[in-house]
């Protein structure tokens, strides 16, 4: 480790924690429909997708109705990526008249990108048109993000609300986020993009002869417009199969940082946004707290990790820190923080080879996913499912004093412990269950490119990216087959939606509730011993849930590598 | 329940047809407008062009070089190596074997070629992308020997060219673009 790697790290948490409160106060400006300054540009665009589409967006939505206009929006989403892939041959914009894809690769594809997952079966450059990416693929880096921020403040309306038999508008909700938020800020990032070499043209295939007088074809295309909502919403997935450690989508340090932080920008202020939306932003920064503590110990332990390097390589010869899957414009630090964030996120960008790095250091994006991509998380995903954690937490603290729980003035009652229990047990259902399943039938053990434990962790490793609506891999995982195609996409269908219905059937619940007032009684859920017991109780779900199956994959390992085991 | 559904129906599918013409037709287009209008070398890829004007590479992007008389790119696991249609990494664990016999046999070139101590971990490993157009400047510094051989120029000429190439950054790490490094290669004098 080295002190310009610290400096990078703790640089990108400053420059969050500056921005936490202007981008909270702005998302809470959308949170209560206020007028912004860029409603002068997009508010005839939003007024006229009303009309056209028969919406009022001053008509409240009870829970169910909510769930069930977002559930509709989304699969009709669905339906028109699916349509697309499968007709790519036919269709325009596809300078490399690429065929068709497969039925089970447009089925996991579409999934994937509708389920803010962006796992890639495919690879970018090799299957994709341009057409695809953009109208296929591109909407939903978009509308995936905007429902995830949507479905975030309608469980925030459920908390501040009171006696209310309503949660919100979806329509408004999500067109407000996508127009006053997500797309101006990608028009800007866009441009950023491309002075800094990301390409964004409509032309194919470039040919090139090389200074030895080789050839080489370079791929062109709309890059830039597609990586910038890639990062900002959490989606990750890349134009090309290498993903950000390709140099066409992220080509300097300067684009590394920036796509770093534009991951976790609306995630930090989301805390934000919820302690200004119950009336307290203290518990907000609370919340913000916890997530930084558990970013930061991740940080430092694949950091750490990588910078130490293979064993194995040192007695051959090779110097210094794990460099096989790396980009040596980035080194260890950058590409170390950069696997943290987008797996503490549900990013799932890379940029770098997750597959090829340290057993431990890659063992932590894995990890972070399976504590439910709550620190920080996906672009609303993360604070919702936090709140899950965080209504768990208050239940365990109302056990321990033999009080019925309160949270921001809540009272905590079983029915929506009981739905928190529900949206969490979908995690361990699945990652576990499938996993084990892919580790016995034959189709399943075709998958994994390395032998021995690392094999497993491909398998695991899958699935937990999967049902985490994550997205990045062990890409040697050989995914895009019938078996791991369809396994995959019901995974993230699973990970995504048997996720948001109980949390909206919670949200409809406590906006029904009257307020409590904080009394003596009351467990402060600002101070340290409340971000103390969220740490604790993250760290204690996720671990004694997973931490068998990373015995048998990191761990092992690990052990394997400091022995000199080859597989 | 029923409600919920056929009131969903029109806003469903005209706000997908809305947002799909939005975001997935006129944003990509008008930001190609934009991009062509304001940065066109980059938006076309940054490329580089020789004397008569052919297409030679892109300085984002890397490209094989694996003769002697130039600096040699990393191994690559694009495609055969370098394929701009194939862009990916090794993907081997740390306990592979694959990797640990690649690695040792070029480990075992770079000793015939006379480097001493430690190999830089860079020269010996596959990038993420298989299209990395970086070097370290160590993994540089460890060819410089070999190229002043066979181009009968002083070493300490190539290492000049090393560290005048080298780019740094707070927010990376330390590295020398292979092509640019090599095309002033060619440029230096006899």
């Amino acid at each position: 480790m080295t002190f310009q790697g610290w400096f990078l790290i703790l640089l990108f948490v400053g420059i969050l924690l500056a921005l936490t409160r202007p981008v909270g106060l702005w998302l809470h400006a959308l949170y209560e429909g206020r007028r912004t300054p860029l409603h002068v540009v997009f508010g005839p665009v939003e007024r006229g997708f009303y009309r056209l589409s028969g919406i009022d967006p001053a008509a409240e939505q009870g829970w169910r109705r909510y769930a069930v206009h977002m559930l509709s929006f989304n699969v009709a989403l669905l339906m028109l990526t699916y349509a697309i892939l499968r007709l790519q041959g036919v269709l325009p914009g596809n300078p490399q008249g690429l065929a068709r894809l497969s039925p089970d690769l447009a089925f996991n594809t579409a999934v994937s990108f509708t389920s803010n997952t962006n796992w890639q079966s495919y690879g970018g450059e090799s299957t994709m048109s341009n057409l695809s990416q953009m109208l296929g693929l591109t909407i939903h880096n978009f509308l995936s993000a905007a429902t995830g921020i949507a479905l975030a403040f309608a469980l925030f309306r459920g908390f501040a609300r009171r006696s209310a038999a309503t949660i919100g508008n979806f329509w408004a909700d999500m067109t407000r986020i996508t127009l006053y938020l997500l797309l101006p800020i990608c028009i800007a990032y866009t441009l950023f993009l491309i002075a800094s070499g990301v390409p964004q043209t409509m032309a194919g295939v470039v040919d090139v002869s090389t200074l030895e007088g080789a050839r080489q074809s370079i791929l062109l295309g709309p890059v830039a417009s597609q990586e910038a909502i890639k990062m900002l919403g959490t989606n990750g997935g890349g134009f090309f199969n290498a993903n950000s450690a390709h140099p066409f989508e992220n080509p300097t340090a300067l684009t590394n940082l920036v796509q770093m932080l534009s991951i976790f920008l609306i995630g930090f202020g989301l805390t934000w946004t919820f302690g200004k939306a119950v009336g307290n932003t203290r518990q907000g920064w609370a919340i913000l707290s916890a997530m930084v503590i558990l970013f930061l110990a991740g940080v430092a332990v694949t950091y750490a990790q990588e910078a130490a390097g293979n064993p194995i390589l040192h007695q051959i010869g090779v110097a210094g820190g794990n460099m096989e899957g790396k980009e040596v414009r980035f080194g260890v630090a950058a590409s170390a923080l950069f696997s943290v964030v987008t797996t503490a996120a549900s990013c799932g960008a890379v940029n770098g080879m997750l597959d090829s790095f340290t057993p431990l250091g890659g063992m932590i994006p894995l990890f972070n996913m399976q504590l439910g991509e709550v620190v920080i998380g996906g672009v609303g995903a993360g604070i919702y499912g936090f709140l899950l954690f965080a209504i768990l937490a208050v239940f365990v603290a109302g056990l321990m004093v033999g009080r019925t729980p309160e949270y921001v003035g809540k009272k905590i009652e079983a029915r929506e412990v009981k739905l928190a229990v529900l949206a969490i047990a979908v995690l361990p259902l699945v990652i576990l269950g499938f996993s084990a399943l892919s580790s016995v039938v034959p189709p399943g053990l075709a998958g994994p490119l390395n032998k021995g434990p690392h094999g497993f962790s491909e398998i695991l490793y899958a699935f937990t990216s999967a049902v985490g609506n994550n997205g990045s891999a062990f890409a040697g995982l050989s995914a895009n087959t019938p078996y791991y195609n369809g396994l995959l996409g019901v995974a993230m269908w699973f990970g995504r939606f048997f996720v948001i219905v109980p949390m909206l059937a919670i949200a409809g619940s406590l906006a029904a509730k009257t307020y409590t007032p904080e009394s003596a009684g009351s467990f402060p859920t600002t101070g340290a011993l409340w971000v103390g017991l969220l740490v604790g109780i993250i760290l204690i779900l996720g671990g004694l849930t997973f931490l068998p199956s990373l015995a048998l994959g990191p761990i092992a390992d690990h052990l394997a590598m400091i022995r000199g085991q080859l597989f | 329940m029923g409600k919920d559904f056929t009131s969903a129906l029109r806003p469903a599918i005209v706000m997908t047809i809305l947002f799909a013409a939005l975001l997935g037709i006129a944003y990509p287009l008008a930001m190609t407008g934009a991009g062509q209008a304001l940065f066109p070398a980059q938006a076309n890829g940054s490329l580089v062009r020789d004397a008569d004007g052919r297409v030679i590479g892109s300085t984002v992007v890397g490209q094989a070089f694996t003769a002697d008389r130039y600096f040699q790119t990393r191994p690559s696991a694009a495609g055969k190596g370098y394929d701009g249609l194939a862009s990916s990494g090794s993907n081997l664990g740390p306990t592979s074997r694959a990797l640990v016999d690649r690695v040792t046999a070029d480990v075992a070139r770079r000793r015939g070629e006379g480097v001493t101590g430690a190999i830089p971990a860079d020269l010996v490993t596959a990038s993420g992308s298989g299209l990395d157009p970086d070097l370290s400047p160590a993994a540089a510094l460890a060819q410089a020997a070999r190229i002043a051989r066979v181009r009968g120029i002083a070493p300490d000429r190539v290492r000049a060219l090393v560290d005048a190439t080298t780019e740094t950054s707070l927010l990376g790490a330390a590295h020398v673009n292979v092509l640019t490094l090599n095309r002033a290669l060619d440029a230096l004098p006899r």
